[in-house]
C-alpha cells in the first residue's frame, strides 16, 4: 500500500493501483450520472484542495454535502458528522481521509446507498474498494474528482494540460 | 474484435498513437462555430461571466481565461498537443525557446541552488546559465555529457538540476538520458532536457527518465522558419514535496499563500510556471505563432522521416569525400555515438551536424561561398537546408587554439539538412567541396 499526503488534487507518481479503477469510461459515466456527492473531509480552508474541489464541484451543478464533525457548517452546507447523518440519497462519497479510515467510510457508503466510492489522490485502500464493490459501489481511486470532471467535461485543456481527449466532434458548449 | 461501445461520445477513454495525437490533441472542435481548423483567437482578454466566475479564475479555483500574457485557447492547444506527443501532464509556452528554459529555471531554482549541466550545449544555452549563475546567485557546474563519472562528481549537498540535451548541438553527442536521470534521482534532484533536436517523434526523453522537457519550437516544430517560440514539458512524477524544493511545495508569497504541489499534484510545477513565472517574466507565446507551430505539428512525424533520411545521405556521401576530414553524425557507424544513438533515437539521431573540412579557416569560407541550394544563416530545424561555418560567423572573433577549445574546428561546417531532393543537396556540396579544394 502506498500511503502519501492524502490532501493533493491528483497523483504526482505512477501508481500499482489496479486500472480498473481509473477507467476513464467509468469516471465519465459516474461524473454525468451524478448529482450529489459527500465529501468526507471536506475542509473549510479556502486553501485546501478538498475546499478547491467542493467549490469547482459546486460550480459545477453538483450538490456538495461536507462531512466533517469538526466543522459546522461549509459553503452554507450543513457539515454532517458520518455519512449515515446525511438525511438525503447521496451519489457519490469523495473521500480527502487517510487510506486507513477507508474501510469504515466504505462500509457507511454502501450503508446509505450511494453509488459511487471515490478515493482522491493517494487514498488508496484495496480493503475499502472490496468492501464498496461488494456493496455494488463503483469504485475511483487515487484520481481527482475536479481534474478529471474538467478533463471530460470541463475546461482542462485551457491550461496546456494533456486530457487525453480526442475527438472530431463539437465541443459542448459549457454553460 | 469492435468493442461495440466504441464511437461517438468516446472522447478521452482511449488512448491513440502518434500521428493521430500530432493532428488532433488539444482541439475539439469549436462549440459556437464548428471550425474544424484551430481558430486563432487573437484577443488580450475574456470577458468573464460573472463577479464569482472572475474570482474564481484569479483564485485557480476554476479553470477560465483572464488575460493572454497567462493563458489563451490557441496557445492552449499548442501546448496540450506538445505535451501529448511527449507524454507529460501538461506543457507550458513561451515567447522563445530560451524563454522557456529560463522561466522552467527560475520556477524551480532559488540563489544558492547548484545546477549540473551537461558542457556540450546550443551556446545561447550556455551563455544563459552563466549568465543567470551570475545574476541570481545560482552556482553552475558544466560537465563532460559522455561521461557518467563526471555528473556523478559535480553533485553538491545543493545541487537542485541536472541539464543536458538529447543531441548536444554542435557537437552532435548523444546523452545517456536513463543514466543521468538516474544520478538525478538518486539525490532527489530533476533531470532537464532540450530535447529541440531531436523532437518528440524521434525521443521521448520523459520515457527515459527525464522530468522536464524544454523545445524551442522554433527549429523542426515549426518546420518551417518562420516563428520563434518555446515550451515546457512535465512529466508529473517528480515528487517536489521531498524536502528540497520549497520554492515549489511551500505556501507561496506570490499568490496568496497557494500551496502549488500539495494542491494540484502532479500538475502542481506547471500551475507555478503559468500562474507565476509566465505571469511574472512576460514572455507570452503569441496566438499567431501557436497556430503556425500547430501547422508543424501536424506532419512531424512525416518531416523528421524525410529529415533523417536526408541527414543520413548527406553524412555518407560527406564521409566517402575526400576533402572532407570528418563527419560527426550519431546516425554513422563510425560515430562514438552510434550505439547511444540506436537506444535513445532508433528512428534516426536528427538532421544537424557538423563536419570538418580537410582545409582549414579559408577552406570554410570558400565552400560557404560556393553554395547555391543551402542558406548560409544561423539557424537550424527548418524545411530548407541550411548551412553556417562557425570559424567565419558565430566564432570568428576567436583564434585556432580557442576555436578547438569550444569543440569547432578552422573548417567545421555544421549542417541543418532539409527536405529538399537528395541528389540536389549532395550536388550543390559537391559545388562547395571542390571549391575549398581550390582553396588550399
Amino acid at each position: 500500500m502506498i500511503v502519501r499526503q492524502p490532501s493533493r488534487e491528483v497523483s504526482p507518481a505512477p501508481t500499482e493501483v489496479d486500472p480498473r479503477f481509473q477507467d476513464p469510461r467509468m469516471i465519465r459515466d459516474i461524473l454525468l450520472a451524478s448529482r450529489t456527492v459527500a465529501i468526507v473531509g471536506l475542509s473549510p480552508d479556502e486553501l485546501r484542495a478538498s475546499n478547491f474541489i467542493g467549490f469547482y464541484l459546486r460550480r459545477h451543478g453538483y450538490r456538495v454535502i461536507p462531512v466533517n464533525p469538526r466543522a459546522a457548517e461549509i459553503f452554507g452546507e450543513k457539515s454532517y458528522a458520518s455519512l449515515k447523518d446525511i438525511p438525503v440519497p447521496v451519489d457519490v462519497v469523495d473521500v480527502f481521509r487517510r487510506p486507513d479510515a477507508v474501510p469504515e467510510i466504505a462500509r457507511d457508503a454502501v450503508a446509505i446507498g450511494a453509488k459511487a466510492l471515490w478515493l482522491q489522490f493517494g487514498v488508496i485502500s484495496l480493503e475499502g474498494a472490496r468492501i464498496a464493490e461488494d456493496g455494488g459501489l463503483k469504485v475511483v481511486m487515487d484520481r481527482c474528482m475536479k481534474v478529471e470532471h474538467a478533463r471530460h467535461l470541463g475546461r482542462f485543456h485551457w491550461l496546456g494540460f494533456n486530457t487525453g481527449v480526442i475527438t472530431a466532434r463539437r465541443a459542448r458548449q459549457l454553460g | 474484435m469492435t468493442d461495440r461501445r466504441r464511437g461517438a461520445g468516446d472522447e478521452g477513454t482511449r488512448s491513440y498513437g502518434f500521428d493521430t495525437r500530432s493532428i488532433h490533441s488539444g482541439q475539439r472542435p469549436d462549440p459556437y462555430t464548428g471550425a474544424r481548423a484551430v481558430p486563432i483567437f487573437q484577443t488580450t482578454s475574456y470577458v468573464f461571466e460573472d463577479a464569482d466566475s472572475a474570482a474564481a479564475y484569479f483564485n485557480l479555483q476554476e479553470y477560465g481565461n483572464t488575460y493572454s500574457r497567462i493563458m489563451n485557447p490557441t496557445v492552449a492547444t499548442f501546448e496540450e498537443r506538445v505535451a501529448s506527443l511527449e507524454g507529460g501532464v501538461g506543457a507550458v509556452a513561451f515567447a522563445s525557446g530560451l524563454a522557456a528554459q529560463a522561466a522552467a529555471f527560475f520556477t524551480m531554482l532559488t540563489p544558492g541552488d547548484h545546477v549540473v549541466s551537461s558542457s556540450a550545449l546550443y551556446g545561447g544555452t550556455l551563455t544563459q546559465l552563466k549568465h543567470l549563475a551570475r545574476k541570481l546567485s545560482l552556482e553552475v557546474d558544466f560537465v563532460d555529457p559522455d561521461d557518467l563519472a563526471s555528473w556523478r562528481a559535480a553533485l553538491r549537498p545543493n545541487t537542485k538540476l541536472l541539464y543536458g540535451e538529447t543531441i548536444g548541438n554542435p557537437g552532435g553527442n548523444v546523452l545517456d538520458i536513463a543514466g543521468v536521470a538516474g544520478i538525478a534521482h538518486g539525490i532527489g534532484a530533476p533531470l532537464m532536457i532540450d530535447s529541440t533536436f531531436a523532437t518528440p517523434y524521434l525521443c521521448r526523453p520523459i520515457e527515459h527518465g527525464a522530468d522536464i522537457v524544454v523545445h524551442s519550437a522554433t527549429k523542426f516544430i515549426g518546420g518551417h522558419g518562420t516563428s520563434i517560440g518555446g515550451i515546457v514539458v512535465e512529466a508529473g512524477t517528480f515528487d517536489w514535496s521531498n524536502g528540497r524544493f520549497p520554492v515549489v511545495a511551500d505556501p507561496s508569497p506570490a499568490y496568496h499563500g497557494l500551496a502549488f504541489h500539495e494542491t494540484f499534484g502532479m500538475y502542481g510545477y506547471l500551475m507555478k510556471l503559468r500562474a507565476e513565472s509566465l505571469r511574472d517574466l512576460g514572455a507570452a507565446m503569441s496566438p499567431f505563432n501557436a497556430f503556425l507551430f500547430l501547422l508543424g505539428l501536424e506532419t512531424l512525424s512525416l518531416r523528421m522521416e524525410r529529415h533523417v533520411a536526408n541527414a543520413l545521405g548527406v553524412a555518407q556521401f560527406l564521409e566517402g569525400h575526400q576533402a572532407v576530414a570528418s563527419v560527426r553524425y550519431a546516425g554513422l557507424a563510425s560515430s562514438p555515438y552510434h550505439a547511444l544513438a540506436g537506444r535513445y533515437l532508433p528512428r534516426g539521431p536528427g538532421s544537424i551536424f557538423v563536419f570538418d573540412l580537410a582545409g582549414g579557416r579559408d577552406a570554410g569560407r570558400r565552400f560557404i561561398e560556393a553554395l547555391s541550394l543551402w542558406s548560409h544563416l544561423a539557424n537550424v530545424g527548418d524545411a530548407k537546408s541550411l548551412v553556417i561555418h562557425p570559424a567565419s560567423t558565430t566564432h570568428r572573433q576567436l583564434s585556432d587554439d580557442e576555436l578547438a577549445g569550444a569543440g569547432v574546428g578552422p573548417g567545421t561546417i555544421r549542417l541543418s539538412v532539409g527536405l529538399e531532393s537528395l541528389e540536389d543537396l549532395l550536388e550543390d556540396l559537391s559545388c562547395g567541396l571542390v571549391a575549398s579544394v581550390e582553396a588550399t
